[in-house]
């Protein structure tokens, strides 16, 4: 009985939880309850959950990505300098965007696979790289319309208004104006990696690798193929998502994007726990993302001080990986 | 003779319904080496565990020099003086650490060591013990690079250091070449020497010859013979092992129509002779031989793991040199790899994942999976393996190593294969499991070559029409099953006697 019960917990736990919080703030702070709020909540996690369900994929093949954060933010200064120095129209923006991407993707999948850089390493090494770079063309400024270049002319390009709709275009549903557009693209990722990696017969390789890649070599898998793929797909999430915070701000912010690896993690590690999966999977990280999301502005809104987010994040994950590692680990030593 | 070092009267161990040790008596003695032999699942394993304090038993006694010894756990047994090294090597060393480190690593822990490594001192302690077990090695050479057998005498050394009065060595020769084995034998031998009481687990015929000074063979949970004496009769201990003579097997020997595989020329090693084989349809044919003796790199050539230096391979007269794996898998050349735990299973997937992960293409449309057909054609082969489960979507995890073995199979049995390849598919397999396997390797063995690479005769008799014996590279032997000389089989297989070529 009690293990039909502890079998229970790990399955709902997180979901009944979740359900919870979203209870307790409907209550307990008036406003939170409503369409307005929840697209709110879904516009603050859209670019993390897409940076997350990336780094979902390199999880799934048993490696890490630690530049997400980095290509991210390097896309954003990318399609700042293309569209308002280079003056380019958006489609080859964002194309240099995607291409940049799945470049660094495919230079962090040579690195492991074929310099045998633990991945760890490796991508913390791209993450650096990526870091610096992204500074050395504007000699560590931010990109907007009107700054002096260093010859002395003036940037004259701006940002079309085909991009900034990218970032701030809101759809009706509802109310006026309600749904924006990053939203829309993070479910549909969301939905696409879901498929992928669930009814796939490459997301099922994918997850054979990450649990026996020698098993899955012996039986003809191309390891090397499906892990450099999984980065590839980590890098050009990451910079969809440095395109789409590009398209929301209007310019390229040096600073911005500072937290968004350590939240995108955090998201894709609480879904490990999300219905007792205990390996990496989009539905979870998705729900991880939408969590941490709704209990920061469950927070906001009854008045706590921005200085506890960070407090409450680390919190959530830690639980959740009590929650994964623990609680199945038990469920399996008493299954034998 | 000399005292009785460790005493097992009566003991009694079952998991649930599974009665694994019946009333086990056993006496090691001072200075004397005994062998235990006995199948896959017959209970040595079990009672080693016992004696080293990993499991309770459910009855019995066992005293050590007189004194109940009742361990509570491995560290215990350490401790009161019974030292086990296990078969997997890298459980008893710490690759990243040097030489001496390892040697003196029981030291470090002791409490009341004191806080700083004294250097010198460790080395020169480290030093008189590799000198005492007369191993010859650089004491600052990292465990990690150095070859399997001396790995072996440094986890055996190790045990040494403590002093202890009982050794129990767990098929220590499993992963050692015969050069490598002579190196054991002669520590050993030293051991002996000392008064140490050995047990020696394994049914390995050069060692026993060797080495055994008694040989008490298990079956079924029982002890089933033990000899001693002058005349070590190594064909009375098998057939005790087996319940029937070795070569009294239960197969039709089938000679095959066309050949399928035509291996000619094939040099596997620098320098190493040349190889040929011819493999027919509807055979199986078994090769046997010791580590080193190039079974497992013929294997590795034939899936396309590795290169052959020369010589060429034909699948029904068709030149085939695979460069990867997916090109024997397109040919029609499966194999099974040893060391399921490592090579085959997939820990995270239920059965029918594991069971169809190499013909996920056949169970799609375009890319989406087809979990319907996945879980049917599992679920065939379940049924007709016998594998005991409550269904096909169960962890893997949560079967019998028999069982996992059985899927691990089934997987390349749901497509015909040309050739197919089993490496040590009775690895860690009980008895029960094994005929099973054997049963349905040689009832679906129509269409296509089968080759076995196996390190037991027994085995090899069970399962094989033709039984081809490797050593150092090349082919020292061939038997036909039914009709098999056992003596001069096992002679080639040991390399005892000149290569004879083909008997008849």
């Amino acid at each position: 009985m009690s293990n039909r019960l502890l079998d229970f917990a790990i399955r709902y736990g997180f979901l009944i939880l979740l359900v919870g919080l979203i209870v307790y703030f409907s209550l307990a702070a008036p406003g939170f309850f409503g369409p307005l709020s929840a697209a709110f909540v879904l516009q603050s996690v859209a670019i993390t959950g897409i940076l997350a369900l990336g780094v979902t994929c390199t999880l799934v093949v048993g490696g890490f990505d630690l530049s997400i954060g980095a290509v991210a933010t390097s896309a954003l200064m990318l399609a700042a300098y293309s569209m308002v120095i280079l003056e380019h129209p958006t489609v080859v923006a964002v194309g240099l965007c995607l291409g940049m991407g799945a470049l660094v993707g495919l230079i962090n999948g040579l690195l492991i696979v074929k310099f045998r850089v633990p991945d760890l390493l490796a991508t913390l090494g791209m993450m650096f790289l990526l870091i610096g770079l992204q500074r050395i063309p504007t000699q560590g400024n931010s990109i907007a319309t009107g700054m002096t270049l260093p010859g002395g002319t003036v940037a004259e390009g701006t940002f079309s208004a085909a991009f900034l709709w990218l970032g701030r275009h809101r759809f009706d549903v509802m109310i006026e104006r309600l749904l924006p557009m990053p939203v829309v693209i993070f479910v549909a990722i969301a939905v696409l990696i879901w498929l992928f990696l669930g009814f796939t017969r490459h997301g099922r390789l994918m997850y054979a690798i990450g649990s026996n890649a020698r098993a899955a070599g012996l039986v003809g898998t191309p390891v090397n193929r499906y892990k450099i793929a999984a980065y590839m797909i980590s890098g050009v999430t990451a910079s969809i998502g440095g395109i789409l915070l590009a398209a929301r701000l209007g310019r390229g912010d040096i600073a911005s994007g500072n937290n968004l690896l350590l939240d995108s993690v955090a998201a894709a590690l609480i879904g490990f726990a999300v219905l007792g999966a205990a390996r990496p999977n989009a539905f979870g990280t998705a729900m991880g993302a939408l969590f941490v999301g709704i209990l920061l502005q469950g927070m906001t809104m009854m008045n706590a001080p921005y200085y506890t987010q960070d407090f409450v994040k680390g919190a959530v994950l830690v639980a959740a990986l009590v929650f994964t590692f623990y609680l199945s680990s038990r469920r399996t030593g008493t299954g034998h | 003779m000399a005292g009785d070092a460790l005493k097992v009267s009566g003991l009694k161990k079952s998991f649930g319904k599974n009665h694994v040790l019946r009333e086990i008596d056993l006496t090691l003695s001072e200075g004397s080496v005994t062998v235990l032999m006995g199948a896959n699942g017959a209970g040595k394993s079990t009672l080693v565990k016992v004696i080293c304090g990993h499991h309770r038993a459910d009855g019995g006694s066992v005293t050590l020099a007189g004194e109940a010894f009742t361990p509570v756990d491995a560290a215990d047994a350490i401790d009161k003086g019974v030292v086990t090294v296990h078969q997997s090597i890298d459980d008893g060393v710490i690759p990243d650490l040097d030489v001496a480190n390892n040697l003196m690593l029981d030291r470090l822990v002791e409490p009341g060591h004191g806080l700083f490594v004294r250097e010198r001192h460790l080395r020169a302690e480290a030093a008189k013990v590799a000198a005492a077990m007369g191993i010859h090695v650089d004491l600052r050479a990292r465990v990690s690079d150095m070859s399997v057998a001396d790995r072996q005498m440094i986890a055996i050394a190790r045990a040494m250091a403590r002093a202890p009065r009982v050794l129990i060595l767990d098929e220590p020769t499993s992963s050692l070449s015969a050069a490598e084995a002579d190196r054991l034998f002669a520590l050993i031998d030293r051991l002996r020497g000392q008064g140490v009481a050995v047990l020696y687990i394994s049914h390995r015929m050069s060692d026993i010859r060797r080495i055994a000074d008694r040989i008490v063979v298990m079956r079924d949970g029982a002890i089933s013979g033990v000899f001693e004496g002058a005349t070590l009769d190594y064909e009375a201990a098998v057939t005790a092992m087996l319940g029937h003579r070795m070569t009294d097997v239960d197969v039709t020997v089938q000679s095959g129509t066309e050949p399928i595989l035509e291996v000619s020329n094939l040099s596997l090693f620098n320098r190493s002779q040349p190889i040929d084989l011819t493999v027919r349809d509807g055979e199986v044919v078994a090769l046997v031989g010791l580590l080193g003796s190039g079974k497992s790199r013929l294997a590795e050539i034939l899936f396309g793991l590795s290169q052959p230096r020369c010589g060429d391979i034909r699948l029904k007269g068709q030149l085939y040199a695979p460069r990867s794996v997916r090109d024997a898998i397109a040919r029609g050349v499966f194999m099974s790899p040893k060391d399921r735990g490592s090579n085959a299973v997939v820990p995270s997937f239920d059965i029918a994942n594991n069971m169809t992960i190499p013909f996920l293409g056949s169970f799609s449309t375009g890319s989406m999976l087809k979990t319907g057909r996945q879980r049917a054609c599992a679920r065939e082969m379940v049924d007709g393996l016998g594998i005991v489960c409550q269904s096909t979507g169960d962890d893997i995890g949560t079967l019998s190593g028999g069982n996992q073995q059985k899927v691990m199979i089934a997987r390349w049995l749901l497509e015909p294969a040309t050739v197919l390849l089993l490496d040590e598919p009775f690895q860690g397999v009980d008895i029960g499991a094994r005929r099973d396997i054997g049963h349905q390797i040689r009832a679906s063995a129509a269409g296509r070559a089968t080759l076995v690479f196996l390190a037991e005769i027994d085995e090899a008799l069970e399962i094989a029409d033709r039984i081809v014996v490797m050593s150092e590279g090349a082919i020292v032997g061939e038997h036909i099953n039914g009709q098999v000389d056992l003596t001069a089989l096992v002679a080639d297989f040991t390399g005892t006697a000149p290569a004879t070529g083909v008997s008849p």
